[in-house]
């Protein structure tokens, strides 16, 4: 089914042009992609920061339930 | 599902249809060939990105009529996807330019050097913003820039309008004779690249939320402990935070050291 489909397709002229068509996709396709990382980064730190207090407030009652 | 998973799944359903519609439906041009592919992204990437200038000084404007916090922050985040934007709008020019005129840059063509001002002024943003340390003024501050220098973009593209020496083409307007299939593909493309910067607001503005709500239980916990060494002793505990943790607050943009921001 797919390679029929993409035997319809009309083939893409790649001669001189291409790289420059294809570079500018990538810049897109990289900015998102970059951004995407750096967004991971920090909802991995906003995580470690939350898994840090929910210990600490599980170590409060057990500390305080200690003679 | 939740609204920011619908709007993810109808930009990457878009995107995918516009990235088909671009290399498989519409026509090569006549004069550039395959190379007039990369109009598909380019000129979607810099008008969304002017549009997000435009709409963060008018976010500022709500800012500075209500003193919502959450105007400030929403102005902001708009403000920082659109110079991504613009910076992608720039290389992807730049690609076009060298691959069409065979040089990156011209710096006799009135709509690339203005846009290169445009950006160049927005890149004065943050660095204004986060010298200064009161979270108020800062946000009082940045929000004047942002209408001044919202202003300022529609009057740059009238004046590249009337300018009649410029080799870059005309898309949009009384000169533009786009044919369907490639207007179709265009409007299906700037569509895709707008449901984007949306979704990379809507994630950004949902981020800077969860930190400023973290950094208020981090607060809470320690004035609770009866803490005044440690973290809490620094940056966090000599300035006052008055917004509530469940909104955005104006305290989220403060600066964690000088200079630096702490979302």
């Amino acid at each position: 089914m797919g390679a029929l489909l993409l035997g319809e397709l009309p083939a893409l002229p790649l001669h001189t042009a291409g790289k420059y068509v294809a570079g500018a996709y990538v810049v897109l396709f990289a900015i998102v992609l970059i951004y995407v990382a750096i967004m991971s980064v920090r909802l991995g730190r906003v995580q470690r920061e939350l898994g840090e207090l929910l210990a600490q407030s599980r170590q409060r009652p057990e500390a305080e339930e200690e003679p | 599902m939740s609204p920011p998973s619908r709007l993810s799944i109808a930009t990457v359903v878009v995107m995918t249809v516009a990235l088909g519609l671009v290399f498989f439906y519409a026509p090569l041009e006549a004069e550039q060939g395959f190379l007039q592919k990369i109009f598909y992204v380019h000129v979607p990437l810099a008008i969304i990105a002017l549009c997000g200038f435009v709409a963060g000084g008018i976010m500022a404007i709500a800012h500075l009529r209500t003193r919502d916090p959450r105007w400030d922050m929403r102005s902001y985040v708009t403000i920082h996807m659109s110079l991504i934007f613009a910076v992608g709008t720039l290389i992807t020019g730049s690609i076009w330019a060298k691959g069409s005129w065979g040089h990156w840059w011209v710096w006799s063509e009135p709509t690339l050097v203005s846009f290169l001002i445009v950006f160049l002024l927005y890149a004065t943003y943050q660095p204004l913003r986060f010298a200064i340390e009161d979270p108020e003024r800062q946000a009082r501050y940045a929000s004047v820039f942002a209408v001044t220098a919202g202003a300022f973009v529609p009057l740059n593209f009238i004046a590249v309008r009337l300018s009649t020496a410029y080799l870059h083409p005309r898309v949009l307007g009384s000169t533009s004779n786009l044919p369907s299939q490639m207007a179709l593909t265009f409007l299906v493309s700037l569509l895709g690249l707008a449901l984007l910067f949306t979704t990379l607001c809507k994630y950004e503005l949902a981020a800077k939320h969860a930190r400023a709500q973290l950094r208020a239980l981090r607060r809470a916990a320690a004035e609770r402990e009866g803490l005044t060494g440690g973290e809490n002793s620094g940056a966090h505990a000599r300035r006052p935070r008055s917004a509530a943790p469940t909104q955005y607050p104006a305290t989220a943009m403060t600066a964690g050291s000088p200079g630096r921001p702490t979302v």
